[in-house]
């Protein structure tokens, strides 16, 4: 004869944490997450006290000291008596040169594969095809090696360039000079008045800026469409080669000239450095080709065929109907290769190239012996300069995303 | 490469104090085999031949050890290590020792946690250019650009000369010998630049040897030795006095010919007697048994030996012995007495 019972107004009892369900997924989260902190609690201690027990406790004091080596490509002044610090700032502006021209040419080689692969012309977009599958589907490190290797066999040697009948001579009107140990190119000279030059050349870059805001507000209340491009192409060129003239000439050109074992003048790109952009770039390109062609595959049919029926020609059709819908689904793909490009980089020490895998990752580490705290400043380095570009990719990702309202 | 860089750094952290704690000897023996780190291919010091079997210098040292401690110099598995992973693999206990002209350092000795065990070739760095260069001297270098193997003592030693001489260079880092000459020969570098037993080594092996020149200037001492970790003082007194065993061997003429007639009955000389075990028992006093030196030299011979075989002036390599003589001869090779 039990009457109904009452709900239970006890209030809380240990038990509940396992038997009710209210408390249960939160007592087995606890659980979990204790064990986890344990677990890591006991990899930090067992290494720690395993580093002590070898007599190298963790410790930053080393990167203080001298470095004692040189370094080939140094973007900011260092010799071989600065600090081990010092020659890591080396290697980290080395890794970001070559992310940063690997991502460029990536994005524009990528691009114009990615669109020429859709190409209705059979040729092309086989050729394509065969491009891609072959750069993805092989490691990026045999295409860095096969590059170096390519470049040093073909090249001449700048001994070649030396002698009444040498064997090689330098390109372009003697002003480049193609050898196995890298490309040397004429560098600019400043003279007097180079400055007004630059600053003539700044203004017009603003100027071209401005000009497009008040093309785009004029056409979208007038419907008057300007040549814009000619007339940013004119701002851009006219104002800074008239200034160039009028100044007489304040800039010139250094050209490289062999002397002693090696050419001296100009800029010199390194072999090691162009093997690895140029490898780099060919392999990231072909993902980002396919990410390309993807994106604008997934533009409805109907979007291009509308924009056709309201009389848009060819080249509007696709940067203001195609273009603007494919960004969106092309742009957060395209954030994780720039980041495969940028730890791939990390590859350069086959060709190399000193970058902060080279020189903290590699000889800092070997000539202290301190694995571990280089190791870890490796890794932290890689992880800020990752979420930096994911960062900023995301910034331009949520400005060209559909704007949901 | 860079795997084994990363794997051994692992391994370093998680498994070195147990490494260290137990005994190398008996893990050795427990596996029946010894793992030595040498180059990953330097003709007459460690390189594999056709059929995938090392030869070498170095490689004797390793064999010697193996024979002294297992009995069998076949009984090595060699590690070939660079010149950034070898420390990192001897510290993880990926190796149980390295015989890979390794420079003994201060620093190398103190803060890297190496013992090294002696010397077995007392070297030093030199420069190796093309003659057609017309380079007498390592002083008319302003400017040039040099290959150099990275990770090693050289690399210092070579931004010291230079600064020091006050003249410029372009460091070309490489990771093997062997890419080291490719770069070298297509003339991507001037100048090699490494130990000059590593240049001779390494000019013997070129097409045409003769249109190349080692540079009389030799800018570095570099004493080679085989090393091993800090803190297992046994197994570093067997790897010592093994490769003791091969110099005494040779000053007191017990070569692999005679090694085994000679130990099997005490002769007239009291330290050849202590030498192979015919007269007390220094084996004992090291772990192993009384005849561990016998077998050690008999395995390549003695030092004088195995320095004619691998790369002597009859081999292809042709290095006179220099400072590497015996002490009698007027060289630096000198070993403690056993007694």
């Amino acid at each position: 004869m039990s009457a109904i019972t009452d709900p239970d107004k006890g209030g809380f009892r240990p038990s509940m944490l396992l038997y009710d369900t209210r408390y249960r997924s939160m007592t087995i989260q606890i659980i979990a997450l204790v064990g986890f902190l344990i677990a890591i609690g006991w990899l930090v201690s067992n290494t720690a006290q395993n580093l002590a027990d070898l007599g190298k406790p963790l410790g930053f004091s080393f990167l203080w000291e001298p470095a004692g080596y040189d370094i080939n490509q140094r973007l900011i002044e260092y010799n071989s008596q600065m600090t081990h610090a010092r020659a890591s700032l080396v290697g980290v502006l080395n890794t970001m040169l070559v992310a940063l021209l690997g991502c460029i040419t990536a994005t524009v080689i990528g691009v114009l594969v990615g669109v020429m692969r859709l190409s209705k012309n059979w040729l092309v977009s086989r050729l394509m095809t065969i491009y891609i599958e072959g750069f993805r589907n092989v490691p990026v490190l045999l295409w860095i090696l096969i590059t170096m290797a390519i470049f040093i066999e073909v090249f001449p040697q700048p001994r070649d360039f030396r002698g009444e009948d040498a064997v090689a001579s330098m390109s372009l009107f003697d002003s480049v000079a193609l050898t196995n140990r890298g490309i040397y190119i004429p560098a600019p000279t400043w003279f007097a008045g180079s400055g007004a030059v630059i600053a003539v050349f700044l203004a017009s870059i603003v100027g071209m800026v401005f000009f497009g805001k008040w093309a785009r507000k004029r056409q979208e209340q007038t419907g008057q469409i300007l040549p814009t491009f000619w007339i940013k192409l004119a701002i851009f060129f006219v104002p800074a080669i008239l200034a160039y003239y009028i100044l007489g000439k304040p800039i010139g050109l250094e050209y490289p000239e062999l002397k002693g074992f090696n050419f001296k003048g100009g800029f010199y790109m390194r072999n090691s450095l162009i093997a690895l952009w140029f490898a780099l770039s060919l392999y990231t390109a072909a993902f980002i080709a396919e990410t390309v062609r993807s994106g604008i595959q997934a533009v409805a049919k109907g979007q291009s065929e509308a924009a056709a029926a309201l009389g848009l020609r060819q080249g509007r059709i696709t940067s203001l109907v195609v273009l603007p819908q494919a960004l969106r689904v092309i742009i957060p793909p395209m954030i994780s290769q720039y980041l495969n490009l940028t730890k791939n980089s990390s590859l350069a020490i086959a060709v190399g190239y000193m970058d902060i895998t080279g020189t903290l990752g590699g000889i800092t580490l070997n000539q202290t012996g301190r694995e571990m705290e280089c190791l870890m400043i490796l890794m932290a380095i890689y992880l800020a300069i990752s979420l930096t570009i994911s960062t900023v990719m995301n910034w331009y990702n949520d400005r060209v995303k559909l704007q949901e309202r | 490469m860079k795997k084994s860089v990363f794997l051994g750094t692992l391994a370093a952290a998680s498994v070195a104090a147990g490494v260290a704690a137990a005994g190398t000897l008996d893990d050795v023996k427990a596996a029946g085999e010894l793992k030595c780190g040498v180059s990953t291919g330097l003709v007459g010091f460690a390189a594999a031949d056709a059929s995938g079997k090392w030869n070498g210098f170095d490689v004797d040292v390793c064999r010697a050890v193996a024979a002294a401690v297992l009995g069998d110099g076949s009984k090595v598995k060699f590690v070939p290590t660079t010149g950034k992973t070898r420390f990192t693999a001897l510290a993880s206990g990926e190796v149980d020792m390295l015989a890979r002209n390794t420079t003994w350092t201060f620093s190398r000795d103190v803060d890297l946690k190496f013992e090294f065990v002696g010397v077995n070739y007392y070297d030093g760095q030199g420069f190796m250019v093309p003659k057609a260069l017309g380079v007498t001297s390592a002083k008319d270098l302003d400017g040039a650009t040099v290959c150099i193997q990275t990770g090693t003592t050289t690399e210092l030693n070579l931004a010291d000369f230079f600064r020091s001489n006050n003249i410029s260079y372009e460091p070309v880092p490489v990771e093997t010998n062997a890419e080291t000459q490719a770069q070298y020969l297509a003339g991507a570098c001037d100048v090699y630049t490494t130990d000059a037993s590593g240049l001779a080594a390494t000019r013997a092996t070129f097409e045409n040897p003769d249109d190349h020149t080692v540079l009389p200037e030799i800018i570095s001492k570099e004493p080679l030795g085989p090393l091993v970790r800090h803190g297992d003082n046994q197994w570093g007194d067997i790897v010592r006095w093994t490769l003791n065993a091969l110099i005494t061997a040779e000053e007191l003429g017990v070569t692999s010919a005679n090694v085994a007639q000679m130990s099997g009955a005490a002769g007239g000389n009291p330290e050849v007697n202590r030498l192979l075990g015919t007269e007390g028992d220094l084996g004992a006093m090291l772990g192993l048994d009384k005849a561990w030196a016998s077998r050690a030299i008999a395995n390549a011979g003695n030092y004088g030996e195995i320095f004619a075989t691998n790369i002597g002036e009859a081999s292809p390599i042709g290095i006179a012995r220099g400072l590497n003589a015996p002490w009698t001869d007027g060289g630096l090779i000198y070993s403690p007495p056993f007694r």
